[in-house]
């Protein structure tokens, strides 16, 4: 795992991006992890690559690798740094303390020599390029690859800017410190089990492709961090396939959009991060009682309020399932990864049409911000064709009361004459307003039972490690990958443990009481606040549900992703765990000592070299 | 708002394979009031928005459109539970999002006749915003804004139109806020067809709902109607049938006459802007008029030049081609 810490201006997302597609197409895993300050420019900034050649679940605790451009990047990451770990430093910025002798010590004049490279007026700019050239010589990367990716990157400006950043690049390709270190290391080619193409991608990304071929043509949205990016290219991408994405005036219009876009006949989206969604809540809740397919995608940061923009948090569960006033019933899914989120788009385009009703989509933003390749998704098989259907009707009752509402979009002849209204007011099958008590319960009880039939067809998700044992591991979201990380090193550690993890929050897969019944104890682990009676918020929601005082939680609010020791640490509290790595499938980097000796990077023998 | 008679270019008027059984389609008969005539009114008696759903039924018959594609929308109020009257697709929707909503559906079906009710409290308070920002993009759409001065439906509450003095339960001892002035707010937002009328003037609201809804753009008109029970007889001066006057617009004929030089230009914003500084009662009839593109034609233009660059490729070839590039 390679962390590269600087400034934000000084575009290391942009270097740590090229490294992350160049280990997708060479067959690596690859997941990044990156933060970044919530002011427009400046402040320090790190981005996280870790490739492997096994299965990379979680971003990984600790670097192998670590590149410091200043000195507070190096103060404060050194500690992230595993014994043995690379530091790689700007010698014209940053002063290591080279007594500790834990660590393998790299000292380049970056600054200076992308200064000397570019010349000009360009000053220091271009140095993440220069890094990036050391790093590919360092773990003797394909340079030819690295060097394509970069054209690909910046083939929309000037060729200027082309040649400018594959000089740099060179520069740092031909340093001579490489040279030096490139035989100690090399990746250990492991090639995939499924033989697909490896797609690059972040998470919000992956949404909105995710969107597109579930058959959503429309929507609308308004900025907000981190949701823009989904907007950006969903404004720029359904063009192409004939539709439109408006943005909006603001949020209560982006949403009503959407559910105009709906009730034409083409599911919509609309979306937001937690502030902007407490601004859709009314609409949404109207799209429960008139009973409209739309998809609202909350990609969560901290809260409340304006809260912690740039940060990571899953404290909007509760919103999302109960967020509007009255009983207003709704479906809420979480995706796992960068590649669920493609496919939790498909699901959720799914659902709302078979049911007619919104469904929320919980990212977050460190999936949103996160880089990862996965197998290119077989889009024959994906693909959904959105036209509406406007065969003319017999007759047509909007809100048939035993059976799943399933509106007929205007434009449609309706030959009896009687033709469907859309209500916001409690209405009877054919959508009149009503005041019957009768009716409103017959209606507030139909509303509410297509999501128990939803229910019904919802897969379990399998139980990862242990089918039964001590305890048992509940997560949502993005959590995913460090709980299985920790899970797997329990495991190791001899604990009888598994984990299981929902991407149905609401309504709950029928079927989770048997699995529950086979652990000792349930843990949820999750970034909300324990709350006043203290439980998470998925595990407030399970105790309501199965009535089960052994489901507990482990919640934080830091703002951070968890680390698999964080988890290790909050479940199984008073243990300690010996192994201070993940074991893993296929080794990542690897020490080469020499040609016949190959030995992991961790027992390299601490030694200063600059 | 004509553009729908002419077909909509994304085809979705193409009747896809769906799960219901094709119907052999009867022969249409000629639009008429019976047809689009639904529930009887909720309205109090004597109340103005009855003359305006009569003129709205008047219109729909007299242009005999296709029945399916009309569409009738409102938010919330007295007058926004005009969808309930009309035999059509249509919806009741939230206070004061009625003009997002049918923007979306606007400009996801433009085969289809938008049109969208409501009152001074859900266009001109609540969803002054979207008012604004519907006439700035300029949304194929037809939105007929009954004003009576006062929120009717919550019993008498001081309105955004409500003048200076104006005794409400929210302001027991006359209301101390300046009122909208309805004509300046969408001259200044950019509405592209604006226009003013009566409630007790049926053959001046007909014509001034064919105008509308014969211009490509974002529509307006402002109908002045009595709330017989909060705030009866404001409309007075403005009531030839009660003694005032209901002074018209003179448009200019373009004719070379003397005459001609005083009457009004309709493309003319400042002008527009100085009939609207007229004391109550003012003057009726379209204040403004002007020939900008929709919205909805420069969408279609985009997704037209977007499409070319692609070579007209299936849905699934572009993203197959993009996903190619993240390989």
């Amino acid at each position: 795992m390679i962390r590269l810490a600087g400034n934000s201006q000084d575009g290391i997302q942009t270097a740590g991006a090229f490294l992350a597609r160049l280990a997708g197409r060479s067959e690596h895993d690859v997941m990044t992890y990156m933060t970044i300050p919530a002011t427009i420019s400046g402040g320090p900034s790190i981005f996280q690559v870790r490739i492997g050649s096994g299965e990379v679940l979680s971003a990984g605790d600790e670097a192998d690798f670590l590149v410091a451009f200043y000195q507070h990047s190096y103060q404060d990451h050194i500690g992230f740094l595993r014994e043995g770990g690379v530091l790689l430093y700007d010698s014209d910025n940053v002063e290591p303390n080279l007594d500790d002798k834990r660590f393998f010590y790299v000292g380049v004049p970056i600054t200076g020599l992308t200064v000397e490279a570019l010349g000009g007026t360009a000053k220091d700019k271009g140095k993440n390029i220069f890094v990036l050239g050391l790093i590919a010589k360092i773990f003797n990367l394909d340079a030819e690859k690295l060097k394509r990716v970069i054209t690909e990157k910046f083939s929309g400006k000037d060729q200027s800017v082309v040649n400018t950043a594959l000089m740099a690049f060179q520069a740092g390709y031909a340093y001579p410190v490489g040279n030096v270190l490139t035989k100690h290391y090399r990746f250990e080619h492991i090639p995939r089990a499924s033989g697909r193409a490896q797609i690059t991608m972040d998470g919000n990304q992956a949404l909105a492709y995710g969107l597109i071929a579930g058959g959503v043509r429309y929507g609308a949205g308004y900025p907000i961090t981190p949701w823009s990016s989904v907007m950006e290219v969903l404004r720029r991408e359904l063009p192409k396939y004939g539709g439109i994405f408006v943005q909006a005036e603001d949020e209560l219009a982006s949403v009503s959009i959407a559910l105009g876009c709906s009730y034409s006949g083409y599911l919509a989206v609309t979306g937001s991060a937690g502030p902007g969604i407490s601004l859709k809540a009314e609409a949404i809740g109207w799209a429960s009682m008139a009973e409209i397919p739309i998809i609202i995608c909350n990609i969560q940061r901290g809260g409340p309020s304006t809260g912690l923009p740039t940060n990571v948090e899953q404290s909007d569960l509760h919103q999302a399932i109960f967020g509007s006033h009255g009983d207003s019933p709704r479906v809420v899914l979480a995706p796992a990864s960068v590649e669920d989120c493609f496919y939790i788009a498909i699901e959720a385009a799914r659902i709302a049409r078979k049911y007619s009703t919104p469904v929320f989509i919980l990212s977050d933003t460190s999936l949103a911000t996160r880089i990862e390749a996965f197998d290119e998704p077989d889009l024959s098989k994906l693909m959904v064709d959105p036209k509406p259907d406007l065969t003319p009707r017999q007759t047509h009752k909007p809100y048939p009361i035993d059976q799943i509402t399933h509106h007929v979009p205007p434009g449609t002849r309706i030959l009896d004459g009687k033709y469907p209204l859309l209500a916001g007011l409690e209405h009877d099958e054919m959508g009149h307003p009503t005041g019957s008590p009768k009716l409103h319960m017959a209606m507030t009880a139909k509303r509410r039972n297509k999501l128990r039939k939803l229910a019904e067809e919802i897969p379990v998700s399998e139980i990862y490690g242990n089918q039964e044992g001590d305890t048992l591991l509940v997560g949502w979201g993005s959590t995913y990958g460090p709980i299985h990380d920790a899970v797997k090193m329990a495991r190791d550690n001899g604990e009888k443990v598994g984990a299981l993890h929902l991407r149905h929050l609401h309504p709950l897969p029928n079927g989770l009481e048997k699995i529950f019944d086979k652990f000792k104890r349930i843990v949820t682990v999750e970034m909300n606040d324990q709350g006043v009676y203290g439980f998470g918020q998925l595990a407030t929601i399970l105790r309501a549900r199965y009535c089960e005082p052994k489901i507990t939680s482990f919640t934080k609010t830091d703002g951070l992703t968890f680390r698999v020791k964080e988890i290790l640490d909050g479940v199984f509290k008073g243990k300690s765990f010996l192994a201070r790595h993940i074991p893993r499938e296929g080794a990542e980097v690897i020490h080469q000592a020499g040609a016949e000796n190959v030995k992991t990077l961790k027992e390299v023998v601490p030694q200063g070299v600059g | 708002m004509n553009e729908a008679t002419t077909g909509n270019g994304d085809g979705s008027t193409t009747v896809a394979a769906g799960v219901s059984p094709a119907l052999a389609e009867p022969p249409r008969e000629k639009l008429t009031k019976k047809a689009i005539t639904a529930d009887h009114p909720t309205w109090c008696p004597g109340c103005g928005d009855f003359a305006v759903l009569a003129a709205f039924y008047k219109v729909l018959e007299k242009r005999n459109l296709e029945h399916e594609k009309i569409v009738t929308l409102a938010g919330i109020g007295c007058s926004s539970r005009f969808p309930y009257f009309v035999n059509g697709h249509g919806a009741h929707y939230i206070h004061g999002r009625a003009v997002p909503l049918a923007s979306g559906i606007s400009l996801a079906r433009p085969d289809l006749h938008v049109f969208l009710f409501g009152g001074d409290g859900d266009g001109f308070s609540i969803g002054g915003n979207h008012l604004d920002h519907g006439a700035r993009k300029n949304i194929n759409m037809t939105y007929f804004i009954m004003d009576n001065f006062v929120y009717g439906l919550t019993k008498k509450q001081t309105s955004p139109t409500s003048p200076i003095g104006f005794k409400s339960k929210t302001d027991p001892t006359g209301a101390i806020d300046q009122p909208v002035n309805p004509m300046k707010k969408l001259i200044s937002a950019g509405a592209t067809f604006i226009a003013r009328t009566h409630a007790a003037q049926v053959p001046h609201m007909i014509q001034m709902i064919e105008r509308a809804f014969d211009h490509h753009g974002f529509s307006v008109i402002e109908c002045l109607s009595e709330c017989v029970e909060f705030y009866p007889d404001v409309f007075d001066p403005a009531n030839p049938k009660k003694g005032g006057s209901f002074e018209l617009i003179q448009e200019k004929k373009w004719d070379n006459t003397p005459e001609d030089e005083l009457r009004h230009d309709v493309t003319d914003e400042l002008a527009a802007y100085k009939l609207a500084q007229l004391p109550f009662p003012g003057v009726f009839g379209v204040f403004y008029e002007t020939d900008r593109p929709t919205k909805n034609a420069l969408e279609k233009k985009w997704i037209e030049t977007t499409r070319e660059k692609t070579g007209n490729a299936s849905d699934l070839e572009i993203l197959q081609k993009t996903f190619d590039r993240m390989k």
